[in-house]
């Protein structure tokens, strides 16, 4: 069984991102689960989610303490919150932005970086001024981690959305999974 | 068809494959997806229904009760206050003895404010003549909901159902699912019958009227028969699901390594999965505890819960509620329904996750070997243990 933690703010999607995980399991036959953290949180502010995604039926239903990886959908987060809280040693970090990774400290994981929000902003995928930068991250989690095949999440929009918002959607998961660098390992 | 649904989404599709006629509810989260969705379907044309808008759950229920009373397969859902403010409503509806189906989400009550799980909610309704069914998982979540509209409809019951299913943890939490077929609901879930009789202009008759207390005891007795009844009904219904669906739940509770367990940990809800990967790890360290889901509530399963406990040492009873001054309900009915056991084995109240705590898989492990300990020490039990609170040790 996979776990996945997911950080961004109120509005970034990263329910949806889970839950796009989950349908692309599912459509390859596997199990999963998407698990929002629901609080008081408003439109910007930080919020959490989880996914599970397993070759066999998953009984359990708590949450997730030690994750396999951690998306990040806004640089932002890592100064107010631990993301890496619990990440398993050798565990995946893939987090949305456009700096080097030099500057980035977190050595001891795979780090993959990806700036979703250019790629969000480029395909108009903007609402109220809010970059949606959940389906170009969930590319670069597929890349990151073959948690799904990338031809699964790209089925599962088409499921769930209309082609118009579909077709930008899919670019945005193909554009992420192209430009999505793996940076050292370091020495987990 | 599998599909990737909220457990809220399950309960909408399994309303919308039930049929339902009439649906009258009043948003309260974590709930409020589940009428959302419903209202969707009808708009949609997909769900032949009437929505009736109120102003609050007690009128939810006023109008559901007058609907089924008239013939109507009815449906709704609310959670926490909102089923709280719904309860003189709700006695009428299980005394009344009307084939009602509720979906609770089970989400504790203020203050302090808090929209995440407990139990105390739906067991505060255990004496409202409902039956009770709880879900471990989203795809109980559907399958309960429409074995629950044949179980209230069956002339030997005529009991309302309520259907919990904990808030977040499966409310909001998608996962695959198998929806059936509408052609094999269909024949599973014939339309309803109007027994023993609906309200019709053309043959008047009055209904839940006043009578006197050498009547009144009558009805009571008669409502505590059809529960008794039920549980060999819920049994068949989920044998004859399961040949449908190839989906059973072991009807009234769900025994999970208990043949040759010497510890029993007896739950509800959503955490039953969890502990049975703690059981899992567990045996493999040399232990040999089972788990005992309670599936139903209401009619509570004594004989069947005592069958299974008479091989168990000990037993762990993890409460995700309180009755403040007494300590967990599961615990009290459990206690009550094995007190005149032969050999009883040592019991162990757990309260655990209220207000949505977590309840983890290592918080199952470290009960079962604290169990384990009392068991080898010769303990006496101590009523309550408190899982997880600040400043308190297990």
């Amino acid at each position: 069984m996979f776990e996945l933690r997911l950080h961004g703010r109120g509005g970034q999607g990263i329910v949806t991102a889970a839950e796009l995980l989950v349908k692309a399991a599912s459509i390859e036959g596997r199990w999963g689960q998407s698990i929002p953290m629901f609080g008081a949180e408003r439109r910007g502010a930080p919020v959490v989610a989880y996914a599970r995604v397993s070759d066999k039926p998953i009984r359990v239903h708590s949450q997730i303490y030690e994750p396999d990886a951690v998306a990040v959908f806004d640089p932002k987060i890592i100064e107010i919150v631990n993301v890496i809280s619990g990440l398993k040693n050798g565990g995946v970090i893939i987090l949305n932005t456009s700096k080097s990774m030099r500057k980035l400290k977190l050595d001891s994981y795979k780090v993959v970086t990806v700036d979703a929000t250019k790629i969000a902003v480029n395909l108009k995928l903007v609402i109220a001024g809010f970059p949606i930068v959940n389906t170009a991250m969930t590319g670069a989690i597929v890349k990151a981690t073959g948690l799904v095949k990338l031809e699964s999440v790209i089925t599962a929009i088409r499921n769930t959305w209309s082609r118009e918002i579909a077709d930008e959607n899919v670019k945005a998961v193909e554009t992420a999974y192209e430009e999505a660098i793996g940076i050292n390992y370091g020495n987990a | 068809m599998r599909v990737v649904l909220t457990g809220n989404h399950a309960a909408a599709y399994a309303a919308l494959l039930s049929r339902v006629e009439v649906v009258a509810a009043y948003p309260i989260t974590p709930q409020t997806q589940i009428v959302e969705k419903l209202a969707e379907f009808i708009e949609e044309g997909r769900l032949k229904a009437k929505y009736i808008r109120v102003e609050s759950e007690h009128s939810a229920m006023a109008a559901i009760i007058g609907a089924s009373a008239a013939g109507a397969r009815t449906f709704t859902a609310t959670a926490s206050h909102g089923l709280i403010y719904m309860n003189e409503m709700v006695f009428w509806a299980g005394n009344a003895r009307l084939p009602i189906v509720m979906a609770v989400v089970c989400r504790a009550l203020a203050p302090p404010w808090n929209i995440w799980t407990e139990h105390t909610d739906i067991l505060a309704q255990r004496d409202t003549g409902w039956i009770q069914f709880f879900c471990e998982d989203n795809q109980e979540v559907l399958d309960t909901i429409i074995q629950a509209f044949k179980v209230a409809e069956d002339d030997r019951v005529l009991l309302p159902v309520m259907v919990g299913l904990d808030a977040f943890i499966l409310s909001h939490t998608a996962t695959p699912i198998n929806v059936p077929e509408q052609e094999d609901i269909d024949r599973f879930l014939p339309p309803r019958k109007p027994l023993p009789f609906i309200l019709d202009v053309d043959n008047p008759l009055t209904h839940s009227n006043m009578t006197y207390p050498d009547q009144t005891m009558e009805f009571r007795y008669r409502l505590q028969k059809a529960m008794e009844r039920a549980k060999r009904v819920i049994v068949e219904v989920d044998e004859e699901y399961g040949r449908l669906t190839g989906r059973r739940y072991s009807g009234l509770l769900d025994c999970y390594r208990c043949e040759d367990a010497d510890l029993g940990v007896i739950v509800m809800g959503s955490s039953a999965g969890d502990a049975k990967e703690a059981i899992d790890k567990l045996r493999d360290e040399g232990y040999k505890p089972g788990v005992v889901r309670i599936r139903v509530f209401r009619p509570f399963p004594r004989e069947e819960l005592r069958e299974i406990c008479r091989g168990f040492k000990a037993i762990a009873i993890i409460d995700r509620d309180l009755s403040p001054g007494l300590g967990g309900i599961l615990y009290t009915e459990t206690l009550t329904s094995l007190y005149d056991l032969g050999s009883r084995p040592i019991v162990q109240n757990y309260i655990a996750g209220l207000g949505g705590r977590d309840i983890s898989v290592s918080d199952f492990k470290l009960i079962v070997r604290e169990l384990y300990r009392s068991i080898e020490e010769g303990v006496e039990t101590i009523p309550i243990r408190w899982i997880g609170v600040e400043g308190v040790k297990l």
